[in-house]
């Protein structure tokens, strides 16, 4: 029996997640929650079979119990996930935060993941997708040996950038800077963006900079980026390192590609697919823990 | 060329994108020596921040010899008449620098996007304002787009609250034309409340002309360097456009014997190498390449043995904009794996 979801808000980035849900051996999506009665994206889900209601969450909670929604995924704002996330973990669903709200503990996967399957935080928050994209590779640094600083630099296609990151792109820095810190082991973090408007837009570029405490053991970290990289892939297959790491005294330098499987975004936005990729892999573990416990 | 009786806002540049040939490293004495001095020649604007602007402090564009607050508390409080500005670009800097910024005594912030991006400028720009001091926005590698789209570009600064947008040739790429097109064109549909500006780089040598040509197309302020000390082949160099400006009678306020004492004193003393249009720097301003991209470029070549040319080329194929400083390495990594097959 697959667990099922709803996804809260109905925009480009929760159609995108609503396609990789229906392929999910996990999680069957039976919701999808927008404000809008013409909203292209509850007609599209409504194709796909899944229920919509343009009435936001409220819309939902009427049938939380009968459709047994036990994990939901918010894609909207910042400014909505806090009502949002208050009235669906208080009826016991699990909340993946998508937005930079980050009322819950900050999830990358393949880093932390597993610390919180136990419901002790019933919301997880997905940091940011320069975040997503780049908190792995430090981690698979700071596991090695003690990471003093590290720095993170984004560039993503302008046509992948969304007014909400443009009206707040502070927004982006300090919280991808703290979850490099928080989540990704890094004394003190920082992140920097850069929009390239180039046609046809570019692939998402991310670089990584750690400067290690002591000599970097570059054969130890070779390895554990190589097994990071690999556990990324499981979720986002077009995440590659296209150089290093790169050995420069204590500096120690990853260049990756993002490419997006294309689901509803198109391939170029890495940024966002790796927020539904690994969004979905959140939902997909809770959901084998949650009928884990209920056995 | 009819300026004679126009008047003119220079701002001078070497102690912000003079930083970038410095690697970051001029010192407190020095920004002091140099900002002292110029404010001493009556030049009314100086900018003083890392290179990269306010938060450029970084592995990827260099950790400087101190802090943008260290150089601002130094510096503002020395100047008698001189206002000292600081750059931001969204993206590195955030409002958290901005208010130390204006904390230290800045008068003027810029906000600096790329040319395409001026909406990642609405809360900087707009806290500018709010803390009631000078505020423009700053339209890098301008030449990249066509004038009526830099215009929709300026207008959303505008609308944020700038008083000031600027046409900024950060790879030193434009001829006088394209500056002429793009500057009278923000002039012509600007409020007239706000100014238009022009910033130079003289990888093509057009430091002088293109100023000269933002001048007679409307634009009133106008930055410049010492000696030239900027990105690339360096900025318009100052104490030249002083001259110039005088034999045609254009109002500055500038005292030339004192700003050339100070390029020729202060500034080039403390130059690593010359600033001037190296065959690196000529193919900034040919092939259209974020100015500041230049000695990480060559850094990158001796590194990995191969040509500065070849990777600046391959940057400007790329598309990058300013800020990809990352890319660099990247790129001659790439070129390394195409020379082993």
């Amino acid at each position: 029996m697959k667990v099922h979801a709803a996804i809260v808000g109905s925009g480009n980035i929760g159609t995108d997640l609503l396609m990789k849900a229906l392929r999910s051996p996990w999680l069957v999506p039976r919701w999808m929650v927008g404000i809008e009665p013409g909203s292209e994206g509850l007609a599209r889900a409504r194709e796909l079979g899944v229920k919509t209601t343009h009435d936001g969450v409220d819309g939902l909670l009427p049938h939380l119990e009968a459709d047994e929604i036990r994990v939901a995924f918010d894609a909207t704002s910042a400014y909505a996930h806090a009502e949002n996330s208050r009235k669906l973990t208080e009826r016991g669903v699990r909340v993946v935060d998508l937005t930079p709200a980050a009322i819950g503990p900050y999830c990358v996967p393949p880093v932390n993941l597993e610390q919180h399957l136990d419901g002790r935080a019933m919301n997880l928050n997905m940091v940011t997708c320069g975040g997503q994209a780049t908190i792995p590779m430090v981690a698979a640094v700071s596991r090695v040996q003690p990471v003093e600083y590290a720095e993170i630099v984004a560039t993503v296609a302008s046509k992948s950038a969304g007014p909400g990151t443009r009206n707040n792109i502070d927004e982006f820095t300090r919280t991808t800077a703290r979850g490099v810190e928080v989540v990704g082991g890094a004394r003190k973090g920082k992140a920097i963006i850069i929009l390239n408007p180039a046609e046809p837009p570019l692939i998402m570029r991310d670089t990584i900079h750690c400067l290690t405490e002591g000599e970097p053991d570059k054969d130890k970290i070779r390895d554990s980026v190589e097994r990071m990289v690999e556990a990324v892939q499981k979720y986002v297959p077009g995440y590659a390192l296209k150089n290093g790491p790169v050995f420069d005294g204590r500096r120690v330098s990853m260049f990756m590609e993002v490419a997006g499987l294309g689901d509803y975004l198109p391939k170029y936005a890495g940024n966002l697919d790796i927020m539904t990729a690994a969004a979905l892999s959140i939902g997909e573990r809770l959901a084998q823990h949650l009928q884990g416990a209920a056995r | 060329m009819k300026l004679r009786g126009k008047r003119v806002l220079l701002h001078e540049m070497s102690l912000r994108d003079g930083m970038h040939p410095k690697r970051h490293q001029i010192t407190l004495d020095q920004m002091v020596a140099i900002a002292t001095a110029l404010d001493e020649a009556g030049v009314p604007l100086i900018e003083v921040t890392h290179g990269d602007g306010l938060g450029g402090a970084s592995i990827n564009y260099g950790f400087p010899a101190h802090s943008d607050r260290e150089y601002l508390e130094a510096v503002c409080p020395k100047m008698k008449r001189a206002r000292i500005s600081a750059l931001l670009l969204p993206g590195i800097g955030t409002v958290d620098e901005l208010r130390m910024a204006v904390d230290c005594g800045v008068g003027c912030i810029r906000v600096a996007t790329h040319s395409t991006e001026a909406d990642v400028s609405r809360q900087h720009i707009g806290l500018s304002r709010k803390l009631g001091v000078d505020t423009v926005g700053f339209l890098m590698m301008a030449h990249m787009i066509a004038p009526a789209a830099l215009l929709e570009q300026a207008k959303l600064m505008e609308s944020y609250g700038a008083q000031t947008v600027y046409v900024t040739d950060s790879a030193g790429y434009m001829l006088p034309d394209d500056v002429s097109a793009r500057v009278a064109l923000l002039r012509a549909e600007l409020s007239t409340d706000t100014q238009v500006g022009f910033h130079g780089h003289h990888n093509l040598a057009m430091g002088i002309a293109n100023s000269l040509a933002a001048i007679e197309a409307g634009a009133y302020r106008i930055d410049g360097s010492c000696a030239g000390l900027g990105a690339g082949a360096g900025n318009t160099p100052l104490e030249v456009f002083v001259a110039v400006l005088n034999r045609l009678g254009v109002e500055h306020g500038v005292d030339l014997y004192k700003i050339s004492d100070a390029a020729e004193d202060l500034v080039v003393p403390l130059m690593d190498q010359p600033v001037r249009i190296d065959r690196d720097a000529l193919i900034l301003g040919y092939a259209g390449v974020y100015s500041s991209f230049l000695l990480f470029a060559q850094r990158a070549a001796e590194k990995y043995g191969l040509s500065s040319r070849d990777i600046l080329v391959e940057l400007g194929r790329r598309k990058t904009v300013g800020g990809q400083e990352d890319m660099i390495e990247d790129v001659a990594l790439d070129m390394v794996k195409a020379r082993q097959g």
